[in-house]
C-alpha cells in the first residue's frame, strides 16, 4: 500500500498536476529553453536534480529547525536561501564537470534559483505534510513532468522552425498558443488520481 | 509549371495522387457514417453538419484571404475537419457552440501555424477539446437515436456499472453518443475503402485498436465494448491517420498508434473523462517529432 500511494504521488505530480501544463509554474525555462531537444532535457534533468535536493533539504530545514522553534513565518526566506545556494553548489560542479552542457544552459542555469517550481514543489510539500520519502517521489515526478513537458514543446518549436507561420504569431506567441493545447490535451489526465 | 525550374526542398518527384483527391476520398468514406448520424438523430444532426463544414470553411477562406493575403486553396482539407469536428459533437449541442468549435479548430489548430501541414495537432480535435473543458455539460449531455430524449452513452453506463447494451446495437449504432462515433459498422465501411486504396496506413488503426483492445480485455473489459462504444474507431482510423500529424516512419506510427489506444484506456478506466480517445490521440500528436527522431533510419554506410 505504501508503495500504491508512492506510485500514485508520482504520477499526480508528473502528468496529472504537471507543474508546467497544469499548476503553471516553471513557465520561464519552459519558453526559454524550449529550443533544442538536447538543451531542453538536460535543462529538464538539471531541475529534476535541484527539485529533488531542494525537496530534501527543505524538509529537514522545515522538520528540525522551522517547525520546532516556531519559525514558519520564515519559510519563504529559508527556502530561497537553500535552494539559492543549492543551485550555485550544482552550476560550479557543472561548470567543471561539462563545461559544454554549462554553456548551452547558460543564464538559465542560475536563473533555476528564481524558478517559481522549485520554490512551490517545496512550499506544496509542507503544505501537504509529506514525510521525506513522499517528497522526494513528489519531487522526482514533478522533474519529470516537467522534463517532458519542455522535450514535448521543443520537439514541436523545432518543427515550427520550417512552418509558415503568419508574421504576427512568430516567436512567442505561437509557443503560447502550442503550450495552451499541450495545457488542454493534459487535461485528459484530469481525475486519474483522486488528490 | 512546364519547364520552371523547381527550387525548394525535395521531393520534386510528385505521385499520381495529389492532395485534394486523397481529401475528396476522405470525406466520401465519411459519407457513410454522417448519413447513418442524420437517420439516427435527424434533423438536427444535418444542421449541425452542414454548418459546422460551412464555419470550417468560410474562416479558413476569409483567413486565407484577408489575413494571409493569399489565394484560397481548394485541397479538401478544410472540409474534412468541419465534418470530422461535426462527427463528434453530441446531437444536442447549440449550433453556436459548435460554429465556435470549428473556429478555434480551423483557427487556432491549423491557421495560426501557417496553414495545411504545418499544425502540429489534428485541428479537429483541437476545436473539439477546447469545446469539451469550455462547455463540459453542453458537450456531455446525450440523446437516445431516434426518439431523442436524453440518455446516456455506452462508456458513462460503464462507469456507473449498469447493464450495457448488447453488442449489435453497440455495432450498428443504435446507442447514445456524438453524432459520428454510434455506428461501427459504417466507420468501419469508411475505413476499409480508405485502406483498400492505400489512403491510410493499416498500422495505425491496428495499433490503436489492439492496443486498447488487450489493456481493456486485461482490465476486465469485453473487447466488443472497448471497440464499439465511444469514438475509438473514429479516432483510430480517420484522427490518428491525419498524414500531417503522425509519425513518418512505420516504427514510429507503431508506437504513436498504441500510445493511444493505452492512453485511452486508461482514461475511460481510471481517469475523470468518460472517453479520452481524444485527449490521446492529441498527446501523441504532440510527440510525433520526438517518435519520428527516436526512429529515424540510419543511413547505410555513414561514419559517426
Amino acid at each position: 500500500m505504501v508503495l500504491k500511494g508512492l506510485f500514485l504521488i508520482l504520477i499526480s505530480s508528473a502528468l496529472v498536476n504537471n507543474f508546467v501544463l497544469s499548476r503553471f509554474l516553471g513557465i520561464c525555462p519552459f519558453l526559454g529553453v524550449s529550443q533544442k531537444i538536447e538543451t531542453a532535457v538536460s535543462m529538464g534533468w538539471a531541475t529534476t536534480l535541484v527539485l529533488v535536493v531542494s525537496a530534501i533539504v527543505t524538509w529537514s530545514l522545515e522538520q528540525f529547525i522551522l517547525l520546532p522553534f516556531g519559525l514558519e513565518f520564515l519559510r519563504y526566506v529559508a527556502y530561497i536561501l537553500v535552494i539559492a545556494s543549492m543551485v550555485q553548489v550544482i552550476e560550479t560542479i557543472l561548470a567543471k564537470t561539462s563545461p559544454a552542457l554549462h554553456r548551452s544552459l547558460g543564464i538559465f542555469l542560475p536563473l533555476i534559483t528564481t524558478n517559481c517550481a522549485v520554490l512551490g514543489l517545496a512550499l506544496l510539500v509542507a503544505l501537504k505534510s509529506y514525510n521525506v520519502v513522499e517528497a522526494a517521489v513528489f519531487a522526482t515526478g514533478a522533474g519529470l513532468g516537467f522534463t517532458l513537458a519542455l522535450a514535448l514543446l521543443a520537439g514541436i518549436r523545432e518543427r515550427l522552425e520550417w512552418a509558415d507561420i503568419p508574421e504576427a504569431f512568430q516567436g512567442t506567441p505561437i509557443i503560447l498558443i502550442t503550450a495552451g493545447i499541450l495545457s488542454m490535451a493534459f487535461l485528459g489526465f484530469a481525475g486519474l488520481v483522486a488528490q | 509549371m512546364e519547364g520552371t525550374l523547381l527550387q525548394g526542398p525535395g521531393p520534386h518527384i510528385g505521385g499520381p495522387e495529389l492532395t485534394n483527391k486523397i481529401m475528396w476520398s476522405v470525406v466520401m468514406a465519411l459519407v457513410p457514417t454522417s448519413l447513418v448520424a442524420i437517420y439516427l438523430f435527424g434533423i438536427q444532426a444535418l444542421a449541425l453538419i452542414t454548418t459546422t463544414i460551412a464555419a470550417a470553411v468560410a474562416s479558413e477562406y476569409l483567413w486565407v484571404k484577408y489575413v494571409r493575403h493569399q489565394e484560397p486553396k481548394a485541397d479538401g482539407s478544410v472540409i474534412i475537419t468541419g465534418l470530422l469536428l461535426a462527427l463528434t459533437l453530441p446531437p444536442g449541442l447549440p449550433i453556436w457552440m459548435a460554429v465556435l468549435g470549428a473556429v478555434v479548430a480551423v483557427i487556432l489548430g491549423k491557421q495560426i501555424y501557417g496553414g495545411l501541414g504545418n499544425n502540429p495537432f489534428n485541428p479537429a480535435l483541437v476545436g473539439r477539446t477546447f469545446l469539451l473543458i469550455s462547455f463540459p455539460v453542453a458537450m456531455t449531455t446525450w440523446q437516445a437515436p431516434l426518439d431523442g430524449t436524453t440518455t446516456a452513452t455506452p462508456l458513462s453506463l460503464l462507469a456507473a456499472g449498469e447493464k450495457l447494451p448488447n453488442w449489435l446495437d453497440l455495432f450498428g449504432g443504435n446507442v447514445g453518443g456524438s453524432l459520428g462515433e454510434t455506428s461501427a459498422i459504417a466507420l468501419l465501411l469508411g475505413a476499409g475503402y480508405l485502406l483498400w486504396k492505400g489512403y491510410i496506413d493499416w498500422r495505425i488503426p491496428c495499433g490503436v485498436l489492439g492496443s486498447a483492445g488487450l489493456l481493456g480485455l486485461a482490465l476486465g473489459t469485453p473487447l466488443t465494448v472497448t471497440w464499439f462504444s465511444g469514438g475509438l474507431i473514429l479516432g483510430a482510423c480517420f484522427m490518428a491517420t491525419d498524414y500531417v500529424t503522425s509519425p513518418v516512419t512505420p516504427s514510429g506510427r507503431w508506437i504513436f498508434a498504441v500510445g493511444i489506444g493505452l492512453i485511452t484506456v486508461i482514461i475511460r478506466e481510471f481517469g475523470g473523462y468518460p472517453e479520452g480517445v481524444s485527449f490521446a490521440i492529441l498527446l501523441m500528436n504532440a510527440a510525433v517529432p520526438l517518435l519520428e527522431r527516436a526512429t529515424w533510419p540510419k543511413p547505410l554506410g555513414v561514419a559517426k
